[in-house]
């Protein structure tokens, strides 16, 4: 059976010991979701984490990570099983040559072409036939980019945790995969759907929380300059851009920053390496207009380690 | 719950936490409340904060709820300011809608004569149909909307990432049919067959202006958005007026009168004021540029007046027309004679429009509806 923590600090600490550091309420949620054996949907701004976080669970619970990107036209070909024609032709063409064609009937030549050996196991499948001890985490990415047949499939293979090919017969298991669903929301994603999982709406993190997301992913960045990126994307944040910056963009401006031997943000290192924060042009054009300054100002003020 | 008595049974309390929730309309099926007490029973009712953020897992499922059930979890469990002292006072606005009696009344008359009611009704329509809006009475309105339900809005197709099987050669080859037909001839693939790109239509948005300026035609223009989501699912629509408002849930029923009872009740700015280019950037940071008018048909309905600021309304328009497959603008003034795009907003906004059309009677629609399915 899958593990199961006793209390959501088991969690967090867990977690964290792998690079990821949740806020209580997405720690109770992945809680809940472990103990109640519930998918969790995951649902906020895009660059928040939802992501990364299926890929943290399965570091700490060290599982296999699956994981199923959708996109329009998703089908169960792509998602579940197909089978594998060239080999399958391959196969009738060796039985034809070898005479075994003519001798054995149609329906023992489809018995052998529908065998496991010609299927193709695609996501969904390999989650529930996993075979491990410990279950694989299935982390179905972005299901708003999937069309609504896809996900009333989705229903049904999430609730039973089963998968039937009419050929061979029914694939089920008893030690379901941990499921992550995440959405960007770029529609709304059936009620059904929704109702079958546990949900939690990923913000962007408290300013201490992104200076230790900083201080985590980029060790080399020192504590006054992790507070003073932490600062300036905080005051980013609060100006109205069309794309305001993720933890992803944080941590990759900290980096960005500690490669260029940069211990300090003043307006000429904020002009010039905006580009790693904000990937729209109005967006700069918007930050130049309310003033380089003012951002700069607060992530100074940020910096002060004790004031 | 209004007893003093200090409930401590945890499914007690959670079923009726789930009633304050549902007086508050957050959707709250018995699964999500049978799953909340199993999660209680595991995180304890001793930590308000462990049970607050086990209410938001297993009982909330839309950003949008979060703000009622914080004000609902501090009421129940907290004890703590009343979930009716909202700071901003709720307008509860209805629609103005023809009574059900006229109904009533014209079903009544349809029975007593068959035949020349109908005639008669489809005449009445005949006469209505280049008649402006604005002019209208409620039974009109009645009548039109019988005619609008028939205005079919499709949308045109455009390719689908999904195969479908087709006789054509020389497309994809479908293996799967093509194995399973050489079996019958001992596993020799005699007959190919092949897959191509099937159909879909695309998705249309609905953005139907209901200032103060636009009430003449609101009522009729809702009436149309409504004739196009019923039924379908690849439209959405929204209302712009001081804010931002998603009406696509509310206009699905089918029954008209109950959709637009229901996203009267929603929209809580209905004849107010409005900044055009600022419920329009609302509408493409939360939704549109996200992926919603995306290769989408973007249909505007409004005159174009904005108390905003012309140049918020340009810049939205651009970022819109970036994304979008089409931008139709449907503005019932544009049939006054002598109209020049005179409205600022209309004009900032005009560059970016693709199609520019009337939309002040039923023969305008009709129109629309063509423009629409073959943009």
């Amino acid at each position: 059976m899958s593990y199961e923590p006793k209390t959501t600090q088991e969690v967090a600490d867990g977690l964290a010991a792998h690079g990821y550091l949740a806020d209580e309420g997405l720690v109770t949620a992945v809680f809940l979701a472990l103990t109640l054996h519930r998918p969790l949907f995951l649902e906020g701004e895009a660059g928040v984490g939802k992501t990364e976080l299926a890929k943290s669970i399965a570091r700490w619970q060290d599982a296999e990570l699956i994981r199923l990107q959708c996109y329009e036209g998703i089908d169960a070909a792509q998602a579940v099983y197909d089978w594998d024609y060239s080999r399958q032709l391959l196969h009738l063409r060796a039985a034809e040559a070898s005479g075994e064609a003519a001798q054995s009937g149609t329906a023992e030549l489809e018995g052998q072409l529908y065998d496991e050996r010609f299927l193709l196991k695609r996501a969904l499948l390999r989650a529930i036939d996993h075979g491990h001890a410990t279950p694989p985490v299935l982390l179905i990415d972005e299901i708003d980019r999937a069309d609504d047949e896809f996900e009333a499939y989705l229903l049904e293979v999430l609730s039973d945790f089963q998968v039937t090919v009419p050929e061979i017969g029914t694939f089920r298991t008893d030690n379901p995969p941990i499921v992550i669903l995440t959405s960007n929301r770029t529609r709304d994603v059936h009620d059904a759907l929704k109702r079958r999982c546990l949900y939690h709406w990923v913000e962007h993190p408290s300013f201490d929380r992104e200076v230790e997301i900083v201080r985590m992913r980029v060790p080399e960045a020192s504590e006054v300059l992790a507070r003073q990126v932490a600062g300036a994307v905080e005051a980013l944040r609060a100006i109205n851009l069309y794309k305001p910056p993720g933890v992803a963009e944080t941590i990759d401006w900290a980096a960005a920053l500690g490669r260029l031997g940069i211990t300090e943000i003043d307006e000429t290192v904020l002009d010039r390496t905006l580009g790693t924060v904000l990937k729209y042009r109005e967006d700069h054009s918007r930050v130049r207009d309310h003033g380089i300054a003012g951002v700069v100002q607060q992530a100074f003020d940020r910096g002060l380690l004790h004031g | 719950m209004a007893s003093f008595t200090v409930e401590s049974n945890p499914d007690r309390l959670a079923v009726g936490f789930a009633r304050v929730l549902r007086r508050l309309d957050i959707a709250t099926p018995l699964d999500s409340v049978l799953t909340f007490i199993n999660a209680l029973s595991l995180v304890g009712i001793d930590d308000r904060q462990s049970v607050y953020w086990t209410g938001r897992a297993t009982l909330v499922r839309r950003p949008e709820d979060i703000a009622m059930f914080d004000k609902a979890f501090n009421v129940f469990w907290e004890h703590r300011e009343s979930v009716e002292a909202d700071e901003e006072e709720q307008l509860k606005v209805t629609l103005a809608l023809d009574s059900e009696e006229e109904e009533g009344s014209a079903d009544g008359n349809a029975d007593a004569s068959d035949e020349p009611t109908i005639t008669l009704r489809f005449s009445g329509v005949e006469t209505l149909r280049d008649k402006d809006f604005a002019d209208y009475s409620n039974d009109e309105m009645q009548q039109a909307q019988m005619f609008m339900q028939s205005l079919r809005v499709a949308g045109p197709p455009r390719p689908s990432l999904r195969m479908k099987p087709t006789r054509a050669r020389g497309k994809r080859p479908d293996m799967r049919a093509t194995v399973r037909a050489s079996l019958a001839a001992s596993g020799e693939p005699m007959r190919r067959h092949w897959v191509t790109k099937g159909d879909k239509p695309r998705r249309i948005v609905f953005l139907l202006d209901i200032s103060g300026s636009m009430e003449p035609y609101a009522r009729a223009l809702v009436r149309f958005v409504h004739a196009g989501v019923a039924g379908r699912q690849r439209v959405e629509a929204f209302t712009l007026g001081t804010r931002l408002t998603r009406i696509t849930r509310e206009l699905s029923s089918k029954d008209p009168d109950r959709a637009l009872r229901a996203a009267g009740e929603n929209v809580r700015d209905w004849s107010g004021g409005t900044r055009l280019g600022e419920t329009l950037r609302l509408f493409n940071n939360e939704w549109g540029v996200r992926g919603m008018a995306r290769g989408a048909i973007v249909v505007v309905l409004s005159d174009g007046w904005d108390r905003g600021d012309p140049i918020v309304l340009a810049e939205q328009m651009e970022r819109l027309h970036r994304v979008a497959f089409r931008i139709v603008w449907v503005n019932p003034l544009k049939v006054t004679p002598g109209y020049a795009p005179l409205a600022r907003g209309m004009a900032a906004a005009l560059p970016y429009v693709d199609d520019f059309v009337e939309g002040h009677s039923l023969d305008a629609l009709e129109q629309l509806t063509k423009v629409i399915n073959h943009a």
